[in-house]
Formats: C-alpha cells, structure tokens, sequence
C-alpha cells in the first residue's frame, strides 16, 4: 500500500497505530466514559470529528503558523472545533450531551489529537492529515466501544441496552464502576506485554508498543521520547 | 457558620468521595507515570495542589467578571485553557526569580502539570456547580488534595512491589493499574460519609 495514501491512513489510525490498544493514549475519557457500549461508541465518535477536523485544519495552516508558537496555536484551534461540537451534541443528541458530561469539553486535553497535530498533520499534506484524523479516530471509536462492550456485558449483562446474558446471570457491578475500568485496561495492558514479550522472542520489532505515558499527555509523544522515561 | 459548613462539605466530597483519580480519571497520567518513588510523588503532589489552587481561582474571577458579563461563556473551555497555560508559565517564571528554594522543589513538575486535565476539570466543574469563587478555590484545593493523597498512597504500595514476584505480563502498567482499582474499591467506602 502506498504510504500517505487514504486508505494506508486508516488502516495505520485502526490497526498498526491503534491509538488506545497499540500506543495507550487518551487514557482519561477511555476510562471515564466506557461504562457501556453505546457511550464508548458516542464519545469515539465526537472524539473523532474533532480529530478529523483539527488535523485538517492544521494541516491547512503548517506553513503560516510560526515554529514558536504551534502548541499555543494548535490548542486554540482544538479547543474550536471541541466547543463547536460541544454546542452541536447539545442542541441535537442532548441524551449523549448528559451522559458525557464534562468529558466533552476534556476532549481537549486528549492527548491523541494534539499527538497527531504534532506528529501528523503539522508536516503532511491537507487530504492525508484528514484521512489520518478519521483512521485514528475509528481506531479510537473501536477500542472504546469495544472496552464498553466488554464492560457492560459483565457489569450489567447487556449489549447497546438490549439484555443478552441469561436472566440466571447475576451482574458483577463493580465493572461498571470506577475500579472496574481499572481492572479492565490492566487486563488489556497485560495482553499488550504478552504479545510484545512472545513478538521479542520472535525477533520482531515491537518497539510501537508502549504502555502508557508518564508526566503528562500533551508532551507524552517528543518528551516522553527525548528523556526515555516512558 | 452555614457557608462554613457548605465549604467543609465540598472539602470532604471532593478529595476523598468523589477522588480525582479513582473515580474521576483525571490526572491519570501523571498518577500512572511519576509514582514510581515516594518523594517525587509527593512532589509532584504539592505542584500539583499549588497550581490547581491557584488556576480555580484565576479561571472563578475571570469566568465571573470577563466572560459572564460580556456573554461570552460558550468560550469558556478555549478560555480557560489559554487561561491555565499562561498561568503555569507565569508561576514557573515566578518562583524561578524570587523562590529558588521552591523552584528547585516543584520546577520539574510545573510543565508536566500544563496539560493535565484535572486542572482543566476543576476549573469547568466550578462553571458547572455554580459554585462562587471562594467554593471554587476551595473545590480546586480539594481536589488537588485528593490527587496527592492517591498519588502518595499508590507511590508507597509500588516501593513495596519492587520485591514481588509478579507474573511476567503484569509487570509494569499492569500490576499498577490493578492496584488503582484496588484503590478504587477502597475509597468506594467514602461514599457513606455524608
């Protein structure tokens, strides 16, 4: 497949650099919001329209931007396009508006969308920088439909709200809880190490692999990098 | 006294029954990645209760005389993160000037702090609740208590858990993660206080 092409794009945002189950990013609102499928998929989903959106956007202006400023520049146009779809799920989906709640305006702090904005769309062209915003953006809506599935299915025996458990199957509601997001992304954290360690043995490069980031997300993708601290 | 007594409630609830961290998820990566020692947790902490103090009350007074007065609240996420990167550059600035003993404790920590969202969360909670600005600063001291009261007690479970004989795919994030929700379950017990 070419690089840069479209569909190279969505496939590196889905499988090769899945955001959440390769490069363990955007933490924060994948714990937060998957406590059933149907508000996994919702904030993947608004999650990806502004990704698609700012990395377009910012792809647009790499040249008038100045060197100095972009991180300044970037937040300001990601906090745009969070606020204005911010405004858009209120007036029109509000029953998803009140199940995210403050995770919608702390879109802008996810560290995806301005790792993207710094890695991706800041030295590509317009049309690739789109097509790398939706491919990560549906890798994104995967993994965190699918960690709400998983979720909800345990802690309350359903799918999208529809009963498919046996009426015998008594819920473990702690996996809707609080310390069930944390017992499920050890579990995915712990798969990760697992086929890292077997793709070691095998002698291939796992180096894309990282087990989420430490000090903060903005910086997590250069710093983290520079001082070797991950 | 009833003023006194909605601050004492806000203190309680949101540093131990509505923890940050473990049942909020903000500030998980700082939570996840400077716990390795006890010290730099704890340092990280106090940054982190300075910062956030001070950023609810920099975002209360601005959201209550700039943006409510002009009508201009829809900006209020733009605003506040301008708001709270500026303010963390200023502090840095600051106490590299004229409080080197501080800097040298809290330096290293202040620009990981910019970006962390439960900096971001505090300041739109306090739009949010409605809360003054006295409620708020004392919502964002709260807050950032809860941060560095985890923070503190996860650093000193992974000193302990270097000795362990942990099975090789949980080694690192994982075994963290499962003492989070451990965690979790534990400060789930708060939740009768009041």
């Amino acid at each position: 497949m070419k690089e840069n092409s479209a569909l190279e794009r969505l496939k590196n945002g889905i499988i090769t650099e899945n955001p959440t189950f390769v490069l363990t990013l955007g933490m924060c609102p994948t714990l937060a919001v998957t406590t059933s499928a149907i508000n996994g998929l919702g904030m993947g989903l608004t999650t990806m329209a502004v990704l698609a959106l700012s990395n377009m956007f910012i792809s647009m202006l790499r040249k008038v931007i100045p060197d100095k400023v972009r991180i300044p520049a970037f937040i300001v146009i990601i906090a745009s396009f969070v606020t204005v779809v911010e405004l858009l799920l209120k007036a029109f989906i509000p029953s998803l508006y009140d199940a995210l709640g403050l995770y919608i305006p702390l879109i802008v702090v996810n560290c995806i969308i301005l790792g993207r904005a710094e890695a991706y769309a800041s030295k590509n062209k317009v049309i690739p920088s789109l097509f790398d915003g939706i491919g990560m953006g549906l890798g994104f809506t995967l993994a965190l439909t699918i960690i709400g599935a998983v979720r909800e299915l345990i802690g309350a025996g359903q799918l999208f709200n529809i009963q498919v458990m046996p009426d015998s199957y008594v819920p473990c509601s702690i996996f809707v809880l609080a310390p069930g997001a944390f017992f499920v992304l050890a579990a995915l954290t712990a798969i990760q190490n697992k086929i890292r360690i077997n793709g070691e043995k095998k002698g291939r490069d796992m180096s894309k692999i990282q087990s989420g980031c430490g000090g903060d997300c903005m910086n997590c993708n250069k710093e983290e990098a520079e001082h070797g601290n991950c | 006294m009833e003023t006194v007594k909605d601050l004492l409630i806000i203190l309680i609830s949101s540093s131990l029954i509505s923890n940050v961290v473990l049942s909020q998820f903000l500030g998980l990566c700082p939570f996840l990645g400077v716990s390795k020692k006890m010290n730099t947790a704890a340092g990280m902490g106090t940054a982190v209760i300075f910062v956030i103090t001070l950023a609810s009350a920099v975002a209360g007074v601005i959201y209550k005389f700039i943006l409510v007065p002009l009508d201009l609240t829809y900006l209020q996420t733009i605003v506040f993160i301008l708001v709270i990167a500026a303010l963390v550059q200023f502090v840095e600035m600051f106490l590299k000037k004229f409080m080197s003993a501080l800097y040298k404790a809290l330096g290293v920590y202040l620009p990981l702090i910019t970006t962390n969202c439960a900096v971001l969360g505090v300041a739109l909670t306090n739009v949010q609740k409605n809360y003054g600005i006295l409620q708020g600063i004392v919502n964002g001291f709260a807050t950032a208590a809860g941060f560095t009261i985890s923070i503190v007690i996860l650093a000193g479970i992974r000193e302990k858990m270097q000795y362990n004989d942990i099975p090789k795919s949980f080694r690192g994030m994982p075994i963290v993660l499962v003492t989070a929700g451990l965690m979790a379950i534990a400060f789930c017990g708060f939740s009768g206080l009041l």
